[in-house]
């Protein structure tokens, strides 16, 4: 269970999240939807403890990030940076097994290798990968890399940060489809960030809509449709008219 | 005026604040230093980094520095007929002094650089945070093994230049100067005495541990893009060097004061 109420984010002048509530419950997928530079990426990273909330409280499954327990909630969580975040200095399958290699988690490198390069292939990657470094990669390949880093050590919650930009649109079903499994077979609590509607509707158990630092809809994702909400008609519709102004 | 005094108010207490981050983050590295994990892979390539690959600069600087400093001895001491000091003075000067200094000098820019560079793009690329995500402490992973590594690797470098740059004397000293190869050896052997030594490699561990600190310091603080990390490198290698020339005044008078 993940809970965010009452959240409040500003740099310096910028205020960013002025008070998000957001609920989700175990094994549910949500997708948070908003245009470009609302504060989705802030607010995962806020769910992270990676950023310091100015207000407001964020619990995974009641332990605040922000707090000492922080890496009891954070070991069971995998997180896929927008921009992918590998560690370059690492080839690609001791970026997918870093868990299993360093900390806690230590299993024997073989072992390891094998996982990662099964999680690689989950992600549509040859094993013939496994040894680049993530620099020799393209952009695609690389969130592919990254996303297996992300699901690599089976974690009950997964945040994604955006993982079919940059894809194809075959590799983006696979992706959509992967994450979907991962929900449905392996009760995994997802939180998707996306712009891609066809995303949206492949992932999603709920939608949330962010703009203007608030929550502005939210709901399962049947309907979509049928709300009469001004500022999710418009996102749906790519309209240039509506309450999302196209000059931000 | 007004102004004046506004600015130079708003300075000092950003000078206050940076000092405060520096101790915080000095504070972060001692309370992980001995807590496990250890991180051996990184802390054995960081040796390499650091001290293997150093070795080269450390070598050629102080063989130079030491053949100078016998053309200058040699040249000092014939005002007053004193030649036959030049093998003495080298292997004091340079065991006491300009080994350390100039190899912690030459380590500050190659070291402090790198690593304010590679932990600031790792910084600005969020690869710091995602270690965060993976339950891995920064500090642990990046910072620690560093400083370790470059406390041990900085003194067994200022230990090799120290040798080379005593041989950097003989070299000079017996085929420009006409000084006996046996006799030379002696002299630079006799009057040095094991303190000597062993206060030019404390300095060594010294000076480490403010190059790594720096470079870790200033990767970890580092924001807003390529534009940050050439700050932070430049931050790294100048606060490095000014402090390894200070703390080499403080050094020397604690232990040659008495
Ligand atoms: N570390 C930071 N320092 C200062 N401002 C920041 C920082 N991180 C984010 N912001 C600001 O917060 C706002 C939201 O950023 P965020 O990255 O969350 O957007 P987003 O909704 O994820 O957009 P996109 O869909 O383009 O990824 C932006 O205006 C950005 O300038
Ligand atoms: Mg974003």
């Amino acid at each position: 269970m993940i809970e965010v109420s009452d959240l409040h984010k500003s740099f310096d002048q910028n205020n960013v999240l002025k008070g998000v509530n957001l609920k989700i419950s175990d094994g549910k997928s949500m997708v948070i939807i908003g245009a470009s530079g609302q504060g989705k990426s802030v607010i995962l990273k806020c769910l992270l403890g990676l950023i310091k909330p100015d207000k407001g409280l964020v619990l995974l499954n009641g332990i605040d990030p922000n707090s000492k327990e922080k890496n009891i909630a954070l070991a069971k969580i995998g997180m896929l940076f927008q921009g992918g975040a590998l560690f370059d200095s690492l080839p690609v399958w001791q970026n997918v097994a870093f868990r299993y290699l360093n900390g806690k988690r230590k299993i024997s490198t073989s072992e390891a290798r094998k996982i990662a390069i099964d999680k690689l292939n989950r992600v549509g990657l040859k094993d013939s990968f496994a040894d680049s470094f993530p620099s020799e990669l393209s952009g695609g390949m690389q969130k592919r890399v990254a996303l297996a880093r992300a699901i690599a050590t089976e974690p009950e919650i997964i945040f994604f940060d955006e993982p079919t930009t940059g894809l194809d649109p075959i590799m983006a079903q696979v992706i959509n489809k992967l994450i979907r499994e991962l929900v449905v077979e392996m009760g995994v609590t997802a939180v998707t960030i996306t712009h891609d509607m066809q995303s949206v509707r492949s992932i999603a158990d709920e939608v949330a809509l962010l703009h203007a630092g608030t929550i502005q809809w939210t709901g399962p994702l049947k309907n979509i449709d049928k709300s009469k909400n001004k500022y999710l008609n418009q996102f749906i519709s790519g309209s240039g008219k509506g309450p999302i102004e196209t000059l931000r | 005026m007004i102004r004046l005094t506004a600015r130079t108010g708003r300075l000092f207490l950003e000078l206050c604040s940076f000092v405060g981050e520096l101790i915080i983050f000095c504070f972060r590295i001692l309370t992980n230093l001995l807590v496990p994990p250890f991180f051996l892979r990184a802390f054995f390539s960081s040796i390499i980094q650091i001290g293997w690959l150093s070795l080269p600069v450390v070598g050629i600087t102080s063989f130079f520095t030491g053949g100078a400093l016998a053309l200058q001895i040699y040249a000092g001491g014939a005002r007053f007929n004193a030649e036959e000091v030049v093998p003495s003075i080298v292997a004091i000067g340079m065991v006491r002094e300009l080994g350390p200094v100039l190899g912690g000098l030459m380590v500050a820019a190659r070291v402090a650089s790198s690593i304010a560079a590679e932990i600031g793009t790792m910084k600005v690329t969020e690869q710091v945070d995602a270690l965060i995500t993976l339950s891995t402490e920064p500090i642990k992973y990046l910072v620690v093994p560093r400083v370790i590594a470059a406390v041990l690797a900085v003194p067994v470098l200022v230990g090799v230049g120290d040798s080379i740059g005593v041989l950097g004397g003989y070299v000079i000293g017996t085929t420009r100067l006409d000084f006996n190869n046996a006799i030379y050896l002696i002299n630079s052997i006799n009057y040095l005495e094991f303190w000597d030594v062993l206060s030019g490699l404390i300095k060594g561990a010294v000076f480490g541990c403010i190059i790594s600190v720096m470079g870790c310091f200033f990767g970890m603080r580092c924001e807003k893009g390529a534009r940050g990390v050439g700050q932070a490198t430049k931050s790294a290698v100048v606060s490095a060097s000014v402090l390894i020339l200070a703390a080499n005044y403080f050094l020397t008078e604690a232990f040659f004061s008495s």
